[in-house]
């Protein structure tokens, strides 16, 4: 056990001694949540539209300026011509023109009736949906003022109670889903690459010989990894708490425990992957491409695991992420206690174990 | 010139000669590529329903079958209480509830109004904001075919009626994947362009074979365009192999010109590659290169516009996104392939990401020779 220590010690002095690699592993986490908490948002706002009026009178000038004014638009040119919006459009200059066609009040007034096209840049079709909502919207609150006095009959009242997160703030989803991502790469990345570069250095051989136990020694290089893991965690949640008002609804205890766990699960799949790993390149970018992106993509908080193929639906099941992150959405978000939980909690024991089972199998074959 | 061609060589052989290399090279990127599209889907759609239906009527039955049959949502859970269906939001079984009052069409006919209840698990609070628009929006509509049938029809619309009409451009079928591919594989190449960059400097410095090359008569700007090309060329295998696969794949035909897109790439790769060797030559470690190399291109992607529209960011945030050459490739893959710009229509970018290339190849090169030196 002295021993164990000792090279524990050893583990901690490499990792402390490179101040860069612990600055970014310390910083990372809080430079994730500022880009998550204050400049990445689906919310559509500002978007350049371009206004091609053809009438030009006091009806498309009011509806203009209402569009203008609105928060979500930001007019940035005026067109007055077909072949000049498309260039406009192809420059990437706006997402969206509205076309008043000639005669426009005389025709609403006349006839009662007048056309607006709305033309969105449709290659994001989410923001092109959502901004001629936006737009339509202002539109037909226009039309209402037209004819303010008009009581409806049968009216359903809809109510719309929105739990957990009354603001819609995004906090409440990326929150859990950064821990996942820091925690998975923190513990996963830094250990297959810390025990990869022994053997690629050839200083493996040299501790192989030493007394210890060799997944003795593996186990203590992950050490360190997991007090920086808890460090994280800590400061993670206390930005969200403090710097993004997003609260730790459930017990505390439970969702560090969860977390300790999540993180010797994400230890053990580092270790794996150096047992497979030949240089710390390889190694760098297995762990990339088959953690980061994953976890990125099947943790469920950046894209619904819902809308994916049914095959991809069922490969998400075993990044372990995605477990982890529902149950910080339950303990910590909802605020739901372990009984809500305890089937993930039991899938990731049981991949923790499984990691760890086919690790020592594999580590005995290679140096045996 | 026959220095750097030595060197090109003694490169492009060390890459050869490492099959991990080729493989992550290769094999990977197409994997993601095959993959990312069918996963990273934004579009809200499925959302599950729970329904708590006090009234029990006809007209209950119908609203419900009318807000399942719009596509979006699925029923998936009926309850009793209201407490039961939140039991079924919690257990994340669904979404949202929507409760029907008791007398809720005996309210509609005596009342002239009835309450309807909506409630959200808005964790995230996207879909949420949508789901809870779209039932709105199916109610709403609903609420306007019950007035068509109980109000005796009107001939003459006294109203004035503005009709709005939208045309979508450039992806009329509204598909995400023409929208995602190119960004994802502006992502590809670039981690793979600026980690094998970073990392190639420093890897000589940690096995020791830095030296050699330090006492040999290779100036630094030789040795840095010995290291850039070959990943250069790597990147531009990469690059064609995924559009050969968006083409194939996905059908994606670019609007513009390939010849576009490999300017434009071309220029791009010079920059992200001089990034990537700069942060090489400040690294003393691998491990400490790859783990910096990351963190930037994290921050980078994250920061593209690839996940998140540019203009909803603040002001800050939109200021480092003009230092992010990430960010100006995926605006003009977007462009080029999605809206067929050209030269012309590029052209600020173009000289954004000349200005990027000059400035880390110059710095990298200043700096390899006093670590050296």
């Amino acid at each position: 056990m002295k021993q164990f220590l000792i090279f524990v010690k050893k583990e901690w002095l490499h990792i402390w001694r490179d101040r860069r690699t612990l600055f970014i592993l310390l910083f990372m986490p809080i430079i994730q949540i500022i880009l998550y908490g204050f400049a990445l948002t689906n919310e559509v706002k500002n978007s350049k539209i371009a206004i091609f009026d053809q009438s030009k009178d006091e009806a498309t000038v009011m509806i203009s300026d209402e569009i203008a004014a609105s928060r979500y638009f930001n007019l940035v040119k005026n067109v007055y011509t077909y072949k000049d919006m498309e260039a406009t459009f192809r420059k990437g200059e706006i997402r969206m023109a509205i076309v008043f066609p000639p005669a426009f009040r005389y025709d609403l007034l006349h006839s009662n009736h007048a056309q607006i096209q709305l033309i969105a840049d449709a290659s994001d079709p989410n923001t092109a949906n959502t901004l001629t909502n936006y737009a339509t919207a202002v539109i037909n609150d226009y039309q209402q003022t037209l004819d303010p006095d008009q009581r409806l009959p049968y009216t359903i009242k809809t109510e719309v109670r929105m739990l957990y997160n009354p603001e819609l703030k995004g906090a409440y989803n990326f929150v859990p889903g950064v821990m996942a991502l820091v925690l998975m790469l923190v513990c996963a990345m830094m250990t297959s690459i810390a025990i990869v570069k022994e053997k690629e250095m050839g200083t493996m051989e040299v501790i192989l010989v030493s007394p210890l136990k060799p997944f003795r020694i593996i186990i203590a290089k992950t050490i360190p990894y997991l007090l920086i893991s808890m460090l994280n965690i800590a400061s993670i949640l206390l930005l969200s708490v403090y710097a993004l008002d997003v609260p730790v609804a459930g017990n505390l205890g439970l969702l560090i425990a969860e977390s300790i766990l999540f993180t010797i699960t994400s230890l053990s799949v580092g270790i794996l992957i150096s047992n497979t790993a030949k240089t710390q390149q390889t190694a760098m970018f297995t762990s990339m491409m088959s953690l980061f992106l994953p976890t990125l993509l099947f943790s469920g908080f950046m894209f619904p695991i819902e809308n994916m193929p049914v095959p991809l639906q069922v490969i998400s099941n075993i990044v372990p992420a995605k477990w982890y992150f529902i149950i910080v959405k339950e303990v910590m978000i909802k605020g739901l206690g372990f009984t809500a939980v305890w089937k993930e909690t039991l899938i990731l024991v049981i991949m923790t174990t499984a990691l760890l089972g086919i690790s020592i199998y594999k580590f005995k074959i290679r140096l045996g | 010139m026959r220095m750097l061609k030595i060197l090109l060589w003694k490169e492009l052989i060390q890459i050869y000669r490492d099959p991990a290399i080729i493989r992550i090279l290769f094999i990977m990127p197409m994997i993601q590529l095959l993959i990312l599209p069918l996963a990273a889907d934004y579009e809200i759609k499925n959302i599950n329903l729970g329904v708590v239906d006090h009234d029990h009527t006809e007209y209950s039955r119908k609203l419900v079958s009318k807000i399942v049959s719009s596509g979006y949502f699925r029923l998936k859970d009926y309850s009793a209480t209201f407490q039961q269906g939140l039991n079924a939001i919690e257990s994340d079984k669904t979404d949202l509830i929507l409760e029907i009052p008791p007398h809720f069409e005996r309210d509609m006919v005596n009342e002239n109004k009835a309450p309807l209840l909506v409630a959200v698990d808005a964790v995230n609070g996207v879909k949420a904001g949508l789901g809870g628009a779209y039932i709105q929006g199916i109610i709403q509509d609903d609420n306007q075919d019950i007035r068509a049938q109980w109000i005796p029809e009107q001939h003459f619309n006294p109203r004035p009626v503005i009709e709005v009409t939208t045309a979508d451009w450039y992806n009329p079928h509204m598909n995400y994947r023409v929208f995602m591919v190119p960004g994802i594989l502006v992502m590809l190449v670039t981690m793979i362009g600026s980690s094998f960059a970073s990392n190639n400097i420093v890897r000589e410095k940690e096995m020791g074979t830095i030296e050699q090359i330090n006492v040999s008569p290779i100036g630094k700007a030789q040795f840095i365009l010995g290291k850039l090309i070959p990943f250069w060329m790597l990147a531009l295998t990469v690059l064609t192999i995924g559009l050969l696969i968006a083409r194939f794949v996905y059908g994606i035909v670019p609007l513009g010109h390939y010849v576009t897109i490999y300017i434009f790439a071309t220029i791009y790769l010079l920059a992200i590659l001089g990034l990537g060797l700069l942060l090489s030559t400040y690294a003393q470690t691998q491990q400490q290169s790859m783990l910096v190399s990351f963190f930037v291109t994290m921050i980078f992607n994250l920061l593209s516009g690839l996940y998140t529209p540019i203009e909803s960011m603040p002001a800050w945030a939109q200021m480092i996104t003009r230092f992010n050459p990430v960010s100006y490739f995926i605006e003009v893959m977007r462009m080029v392939m999605l809206k067929g710009s050209g030269l012309a229509d590029i052209k600020y970018q173009i000289f954004a990401l000349l200005g990027f290339a000059v400035v880390f190849n110059g710095w990298a090169i200043l700096n390899y020779r006093k670590r050296s030196g």
